[in-house]
């Protein structure tokens, strides 16, 4: 008979980073060409501004996922056009509170400004950000079962 | 309340005769006594069904979508909490308000038919109200009630009794004094743990036969082409699974209508498994008020809402809890 394991998996996040196109994609280039390094399991969608993100964007994230989910700008006031990243911060900050109140751990969700030139900074953020996620472990109340599944 | 009725009646019939309006939307009878319907009367013939009473609770605005882009004017009869409804409505550019005329009505709070009945009154047949009791007929006689107790929970906690919009108005007798506590129990969900939150919705969403109902009634809710009708977005239906689905519907739905909904409770009041829907929107009105300046939408029908402006010194979104900065 073959024998049962159930050794448990190491948990490593999986998680979900949109960077604006003009500072911070630029701001993780750089940090590779700097050599600085951050954890393998920040997956990157280049978006053209912050603002592109929609809510349901991050929603998706988690459904398919994610264990974390953090959005990087340019800075406030640098923003390539103009204004986008201001009107990020009110639609994450109320989004992300809205989570919370659902009962989403806060922590999961973050927004940081990095610029482009800034490459020290992205490899810093993203090395606590994904050290967070693996204290606070894996993503179960927003997510779709059925991605689980197979795993 | 037969008084205002019959005073509605006879204006409704005027501004159809006149030919001054081609339909006046208002409510028409049911079946019973307790559920008067919407409709939209263009003879003096339909007028016949027309009522008012304490079970007409629906907001008539959104119907105003339709109606306002017909041929000829279209009369409405709105209580306070529902202009603020017709306002948005106009802010957005849904109805054309040249085409409306707004008669203002009084409204003493509505009630709740499953209140009426959680006190094990059946076949209710007519209902008298009169300042704080409520007497209600049935087949098997007559029983005093607190007016207070059998209100529907969107008048429970209700915002004002002052129009935002008018042409006219039907204001018979002093309407009472609104009831400020609309956040309260907002804040008290926002004082359990994370985990008793999820508890919470997780019981109360599970609930949901994504029949749409919140989503249709909204006046907020008024895309002509609607995401969750979307095949491809993968939420068009519910799935066989208690877990996902109707979270991600309910944050959607919220979040389409944060910083335009003006809470008027329609979507907790017409949900068939009494999921509290309104606590979802006021967290929202809740956290705008609180970082952004109060702000209550359809006081004004033109002005920028909280999500389409911004100021330099906006709090960052990793420092926002609970609705004010830390």
């Amino acid at each position: 008979m073959q024998e049962v394991t159930t050794k448990k998996k190491e948990f490593t996040p999986n998680i979900v980073a949109f960077c604006c196109n003009w500072c911070s994609y630029a701001g993780a280039d750089l940090a590779g060409s700097s050599r600085l390094s951050y954890p393998a399991n920040v997956k990157i969608i280049r978006v053209p501004c912050s603002c592109r993100v929609n809510p349901t964007f991050v929603l998706k994230a988690f459904q398919q996922g994610a264990d974390g989910v953090i959005l990087c700008g340019c800075h406030p006031g640098d923003c390539h056009y103009v204004t986008g990243n201001y009107y990020t911060r009110r639609r994450m900050a109320l989004l992300f509170n809205f989570l919370n109140y659902m009962g989403i751990e806060k922590e999961r969700t973050r927004v940081e400004w990095v610029s482009a030139a800034e490459g020290q900074r992205f490899s810093a953020v993203m090395n606590d950000f994904v050290k967070t996620i693996t204290e606070l472990g894996e993503n179960k109340r927003l997510t779709d079962l059925r991605v689980k599944e197979g795993e | 309340m037969k008084d205002v009725e019959l005073k509605m009646l006879e204006r409704a019939k005027q501004l159809l005769e006149s030919g001054e309006v081609a339909r006046v939307i208002g409510w028409k009878k049911g079946e019973f006594y307790f559920d008067p319907a919407p409709a939209s009367f263009e003879t003096v013939e339909e007028l016949g069904d027309f009522v008012y009473n304490g079970f007409c609770g629906a907001n008539l605005s959104k119907y105003l979508i339709q109606a306002s882009k017909k041929e000829g004017k279209t009369a409405i009869f709105l209580k306070p909490c529902d202009s603020y409804s017709f306002n948005q409505l106009v802010k957005e550019h849904r109805i054309v308000r040249e085409n409306i005329h707004v008669i203002a009505i009084e409204c003493q709070g509505k009630l709740d038919i499953e209140k009426i009945k959680a006190q094990g009154i059946s076949a209710v047949t007519e209902v008298e109200e009169e300042g704080e009791s409520v007497t209600v007929s049935s087949l098997y006689g007559e029983t005093k009630l607190n007016k207070a107790e059998i209100l529907l929970g969107k008048c429970a906690s209700c915002k004002g009794k002052t129009h935002q919009v008018k042409d006219e108005e039907i204001i018979l007798h002093e309407m009472p004094a609104p009831i400020n506590n609309r956040f309260d129990e907002v804040a008290k969900l926002e004082a359990m743990t994370e985990d008793e939150r999820f508890a919470f919705w997780r019981e109360q969403l599970q609930k949901c036969i994504r029949c749409n109902a919140c989503r249709n009634v909204c006046p907020a809710c008024s895309c002509v082409k609607c995401v969750f009708d979307n095949p491809a977005s993968g939420i068009e239906a519910k799935a066989n699974d208690d877990k996902f689905e109707e979270q991600l519907f309910h944050i959607i739905r919220a979040f389409h209508v944060a910083g335009r909904c003006t809470d008027c409770g329609e979507c907790s009041r017409v949900c068939p498994q009494n999921i509290p829907l309104h606590l979802l929107n006021r967290k929202f009105i809740k956290d705008i008020d609180g970082l952004y300046g109060e702000f209550q939408a359809g006081e004004t029908d033109n002005g920028k809402t909280p999500l389409t402006s911004y100021t330099e010194s906006d709090v960052e979104p990793n420092n926002a809890l609970g609705g004010e900065a830390k």
